[in-house]
């Protein structure tokens, strides 16, 4: 089995072919979004991080940066730098040339300030999307994807319906020697023991119940109880009770198979395959970042109540648990699970309606929200404060 | 009239999720589970869309299941029946309120 993706010099296979314009740190954000508006085929990720933060999260945004420029969606890079950042623009032009793409860098203190820069850049991501354009699309094996999942504004169709419907889909890419990765961390607990017990080792499930307490420690910190943060008002009025409850619904999206082990947030995915997690909170801007910075050509996402957003340079295909959600929302959602809710369809059923789904988007085909550019809202999880 | 149905996931399950609009106080639903096992109650309260009732007494204190797994505890005494949700359902984690916080 086969899509057309393409085949970046690391061996990866993209199923976009963006010039993404990164900002190296927020105060960047206005000259790369201008470069960006001005040029066709460019996306940006407009963060809000890269100074005043403690070393461990200025790395942390460093390596999360270069790791979305590896995404293999991605075709050449084009970095702005403001020029006193605490992030490494250095690192960043180092290591994402290590992997044999074309990546080239302003900063906008030496050019002489704002307008200067945007028309230095507006040059350089000109020539770079050219470039990208006359890249060709060629049949890659299915195993080289790397799905990403996740469910956002969740009610109690999600466990029911979308995310038993991921499972399927996680299911089938994972015997086809594919990759597959799951994090938001937050809604593992109260289901964690269900999760730790799928790891390949020791280790793996130890490492689970490790990141849990980590997330639940923190979310515990202001001394208050979680709920209304997680679950969502959103959520509870769909009638999730607990985070236990939403927990237990969120992690059948991950299907049945063993866990191979557990990524950090800005971790890039090499060559491994099969079930993985990466630890993210539940958030959207942060765990999409987090997703495509895991070299993931497109995720899966379900939702119950209705989440429309997508990412710059990841495809994100929507599928709706609740059929009168979809009814109202049909516009912003790919896919109706809501069916299964109404036992017109089974899980086997949908869930093979959404593996062609992601056959046609990974070859080319535009899903609702990029085919509106509802993707700007991202960000980069991070762990200290800003200081 | 068609009586709307409540799903019962697991058998160690305390309630069942009712996928029907507009469900009423008084209403009757079929809990129905995976094996086909169906029993019609009343309804206690007014039960949202994909909203929960409990399938027998709970007691104060005792665990709510859901999925075969714990989701909470009662904070009130529940009938048969009867709406559960945030007011007489209270989770056990991330409760960073609580002094020994579990």
């Amino acid at each position: 089995m086969e899509f057309m993706g393409y085949v970046r010099p690391d061996g990866k296979a993209g199923a976009r072919n963006y010039t993404a314009i990164i900002p190296s740190v927020t105060c960047a954000n206005d000259v790369a979004n201008a470069i960006c508006h001005q040029v066709q085929g460019a996306i940006t990720y407009q963060h809000h991080q890269g100074c005043c933060q403690l070393p461990p999260d200025l790395d942390r945004v460093t390596d999360t940066l270069i790791s979305l420029a590896m995404s293999p969606n991605v075709a050449n890079v084009l970095i702005v730098s403001l020029g006193c950042e605490g992030t490494d623009h250095e690192r960043m032009v180092k290591e994402i040339a290590a992997t044999g793409k074309h990546v080239e860098i302003i900063h906008i203190q030496e050019l002489g300030g704002v307008s200067k820069a945007i028309q230095a850049g507006t040059d350089i991501a000109r020539r770079l999307v050219i470039e990208a354009s006359g890249m060709q699309r060629q049949p890659v094996d299915i195993s080289n994807v790397i799905m990403s999942i996740k469910c956002g504004a969740s009610d109690t169709t999600s466990g029911m319906a979308s995310n038993c419907v991921i499972g399927y889909v996680a299911d089938k890419l994972v015997d086809l020697g594919a990759t597959v990765i799951f994090g938001e961390t937050t809604e593992f607990i109260g289901g964690e023991h269900l999760v730790a017990r799928r790891g390949v080792n020791e280790d793996v499930s130890k490492k689970v119940f490790e990141i849990v307490e980590r997330m639940e420690t923190r979310a515990k910190s202001l001394g208050c109880d979680m709920r209304k943060g997680q679950p969502t008002p959103g959520n509870i009025e769909g009638g999730l009770s607990s985070i236990e409850e939403k927990s237990l619904g969120a992690i059948v999206k991950s299907g049945t198979k063993p866990i191979q082990g557990v990524l950090e947030y800005p971790e890039h995915i090499t060559n491994q395959k099969g079930l993985w997690i990466k630890d993210t909170p539940g958030r959207e801007p942060e765990i999409l970042t987090g997703m495509a910075a895991t070299g993931a050509q497109f995720m899966l996402f379900s939702t119950g109540r209705g989440a429309p957003q997508g990412f710059p340079s990841m495809p994100v295909i929507k599928i709706c648990g609740n059929p009168n959600t979809y009814e109202r929302m049909s516009e912003d959602m790919d896919l109706n699970a809501g069916l299964i809710i109404k036992g017109e369809k089974t899980i086997e059923q949908v869930g093979e309606e959404a593996f062609e789904k992601l056959l046609h988007v990974l070859s080319g085909e535009m899903t609702k929200n990029e085919a509106i550019q509802y993707f700007s809202a991202i960000d980069i999880h991070t762990l200290g404060p800003v200081i | 009239m068609e009586v709307k149905l409540a799903l019962k996931v697991s058998d160690l399950d305390n309630v069942a999720t009712i996928f029907a609009n507009d469900i009423k106080d008084g209403d009757q639903v079929e809990i129905r589970d995976k094996k086909g096992n169906s029993e019609i109650v009343t309804v206690k309260g007014d039960v949202p869309y994909g909203h929960k009732i409990a399938t027998r007494d709970i007691h104060i204190g005792e665990d709510i299941n859901k999925y075969g797994e714990e989701i909470g505890i009662a904070t009130k005494e529940i009938v048969k029946g009867e709406y559960v949700h945030v007011h007489n359902l209270d989770s056990k984690r991330g409760r960073g309120d609580w002094k020994e916080a579990k």
